[in-house]
């Protein structure tokens, strides 16, 4: 199998006042190509720090990070904007939707600074892969929550990155349309895209393949998940979905 | 990224707040269309006194008596040092003087039927046509030189006198007017000039010389003033020295004081000119003024941007933006902001121009240059201001920028 990610020995410090806080206390982990991890933990465990290193967004102390087989722990600013657009699609709990803008204009984002060409035919794309398809010239203010990650999900997709990084992306959904977001990360994932969730819900980590928790900075307890919940079944133990 | 990218990016952000991005453009606007519109008024300003130069006669020369010297006098002609012997000198000696003239000069008032005209009346040879740039006539012709020797009282018109007197309609010719109670007759009139203030050439009323001596004034041989045409411009200040050296010999007072001042018409251009250049100079440095006061106004604008946007920053980077792509959307920005504001300055500055040369009757002048300068100005200050703020915004790292509430 293939390794997206490889971190060994990550360190990351922060200087609160006279104290060092280590918020990445030695992390070393390999994640393959086709999971679907659930990163758990109580909040200052590390595991935003840990997500942000992997996300390229924040550099770790010291240790070796390695996404795709590229050391990116030695990276620049601009080498590092080229590998977060090109390697790694981020959902985010805010969706972070460029307001005034549409759908399909924010689909396209990532592909006006990849530079690729026939951008609005392949933002189409990821927006139906999402099903949105008829609200695409929608601005987000005038979508539902779940369309906006819907389209924050089309966004990240559209690059066809090795990595999809979500931080409590249903954190701001109702149980239904968490579900329904689920769903499509779990289809997401069928076809063999790498999905890593940050979250704290339990019935949401149940959805992921594996888990990871986190405490005090380093891997508490890394497990399999053995009953996957399939998110389709979920929803329909919900029932009907009200008018 | 491409330009085209950046550009519409920033389109995007200036018409997503409308109203703040008009508030910005504002001081630009208001810079571009003052620069452009105290530049035009300055040139119509030019425009206006030379054009007046010119419809009062060209190449020309005029001797006034010295009044300095009475203080308190009223400058009349009877205290005027000027005589006849003063022209047939000037005549004699200067052949450098195509046309000449002494002009008995006075306020008077005219009458026709019930309407009445407070003007100038002025006693001077035909040849005042040439001097004055008067030979276009409305309708009639000018008196000529048998006139003169028989002291004929007959009147030209100025077209200002015309219309106050006759309508502007009305045949004039052949009609008997009052110059200060004394009976003449119009013989022409002169076209419309088009000139303004206190020495108005409209507003004159023309008789020849002898009549206005020996009937209108009783002022048989002093002058008001003498004036003359020159062969040729570049001659001015040449026959302005002969003329001086001739009218030396004779009219100084026993102080050795030239009791006369002659001056030519290249000095009043030069004077024109470099007041004008003066107040074009003035006028652009307020202007400047408030260009910058719009810029330091953009770069406000965009510091608040960038503060407020910072998790728009930081959403860009994580997609992938780099910090040079972050830097050129925002400064195109601010370029953009004040290329529409100079486009809409320059627009509001031409018809504000036209608004105040109406309100002068001075003539509308749009500089190009003016235009350009300060279109370039403007998209300067967009550059120069829009730098700090888009730097700022470049510089911020993505997780930062991201977590900024």
């Amino acid at each position: 199998m293939k390794t997206v990610i490889d971190v060994r020995d990550l360190h990351k410090d922060y200087v609160m006042g006279d104290t060092i806080v280590h918020a990445l206390d030695g992390v070393t982990t390999e994640i393959y190509e086709g999971d679907f991890v659930a990163i758990m933990g109580p909040s200052g465990s590390g595991k935003s720090t840990f997500m942000n290193a992997v996300g390229c967004l924040d550099r770790p102390s010291s240790g070796d990070y390695f996404l795709n087989g590229e050391e990116v722990s030695a990276m620049g600013d601009v080498e590092l904007a080229q590998i977060r657009n090109k390697y790694i699609g981020f959902v985010f709990q805010t969706f972070n939707l460029l307001p005034r803008t549409s759908a399909l204009k924010n689909v396209e984002l990532p592909l006006m600074y990849a530079g690729t060409k026939g951008r609005s035919e392949r933002a189409k794309g990821a927006i139906e892969l999402v099903g949105l398809t008829d609200r695409m010239h929608h601005k987000p203010n005038e979508l539902s929550g779940g369309q906006q990650q819907r389209v924050a999900i089309a966004r990240a997709i559209v690059n066809d990155p090795v990595l999809i990084l979500a931080d409590e992306p249903t954190g701001n959904l109702d149980t239904r349309t968490s579900h329904e977001i689920m769903a499509l990360f779990q289809e997401l994932n069928d076809q063999g895209k790498t999905i890593i969730i940050v979250t704290h819900e339990a019935e949401i980590a149940q959805h992921c393949r594996r888990v990871i928790r986190f405490r005090d900075g380093r891997i508490e307890k890394d497990e399999v998940v053995d009953d996957q919940v399939n998110a389709i079944d979920a929803l329909a133990a919900l029932g009907p979905a009200p008018r | 990224m491409t330009f085209w990218d950046s550009f519409s990016s920033a389109l995007r952000a200036i018409r997503a707040n409308k109203l703040r991005s008009a508030l910005t453009m504002l001081g630009v606007v208001i810079g571009v269309g003052s620069v452009i519109a105290m530049v035009g008024i300055g040139e119509g300003t030019k425009k206006k006194s030379l054009q007046e130069l010119e419809i009062m006669g060209s190449n020309r020369i005029s001797v006034v008596p010295n009044w300095r010297r009475g203080r308190g006098h009223s400058a009349t002609a009877n205290q005027s040092t000027l005589r006849l012997e003063d022209v047939e000198a000037i005549k004699r000696e200067v052949p450098l003087v195509k046309n000449i003239t002494g002009i008995v000069r006075r306020g008077a008032t005219v009458k026709f039927g019930a309407n009445n005209h407070r003007t100038n009346a002025n006693g001077a040879h035909p040849s005042i046509q040439e001097i004055e740039n008067a030979k276009k006539m409305h309708s009639g012709e000018w008196y000529t030189y048998e006139d003169e020797e028989l002291m004929n009282k007959k009147a030209v018109l100025g077209w200002l006198v015309y219309e106050e007197l006759f309508g502007g309609t009305q045949n004039a010719l052949g009609a008997i007017i009052k110059i200060n109670n004394q009976n003449f007759e119009v013989v022409g009139v002169v076209d419309y000039k088009g000139g303004s203030g206190w020495m108005n050439p409209d507003d004159q009323v023309y008789v020849p010389l002898k009549t206005a001596q020996y009937r209108l004034t009783g002022q048989k041989d002093r002058f008001s003033y003498i004036t003359m045409q020159a062969t040729s411009s570049e001659l001015l200040p040449i026959v302005q020295s002969d003329v001086e050296a001739v009218l030396g010999k004779t009219r100084k007072s026993a102080t050795g004081e030239e009791l006369f001042r002659v001056f030519n018409q290249a000095e009043s251009l030069e004077a024109i000119q470099t007041q004008s250049k003066l107040l074009s100079y003035l006028l652009a440095g307020i202007a400047s003024v408030s260009l910058l006061v719009g810029g330091i106004g953009i770069m406000n604008i965009m510091l608040v941007s960038v503060t407020e946007r910072t998790k728009e920053i930081g959403l860009r980077k994580a997609l992938g933006a780099t910090g040079s792509s972050i830097l050129s959307q925002f400064l195109l920005e601010s370029i953009v902001m004040c290329i529409m504001g100079g486009l809409i300055g320059i627009i509001l500055g031409g018809a504000a121009t036209r608004f105040v040369a109406n309100m002068f009757k001075v003539p509308p002048v749009i500089n190009s240059s003016a235009v350009m300068l300060a279109f370039g100005f403007a998209t300067i200050v967009g550059l120069f201001f829009g730098i700090y703020p888009a730097v700022r915004a470049s510089r911020l790292q993505p997780i930062d920028a991201l977590r900024y509430e």
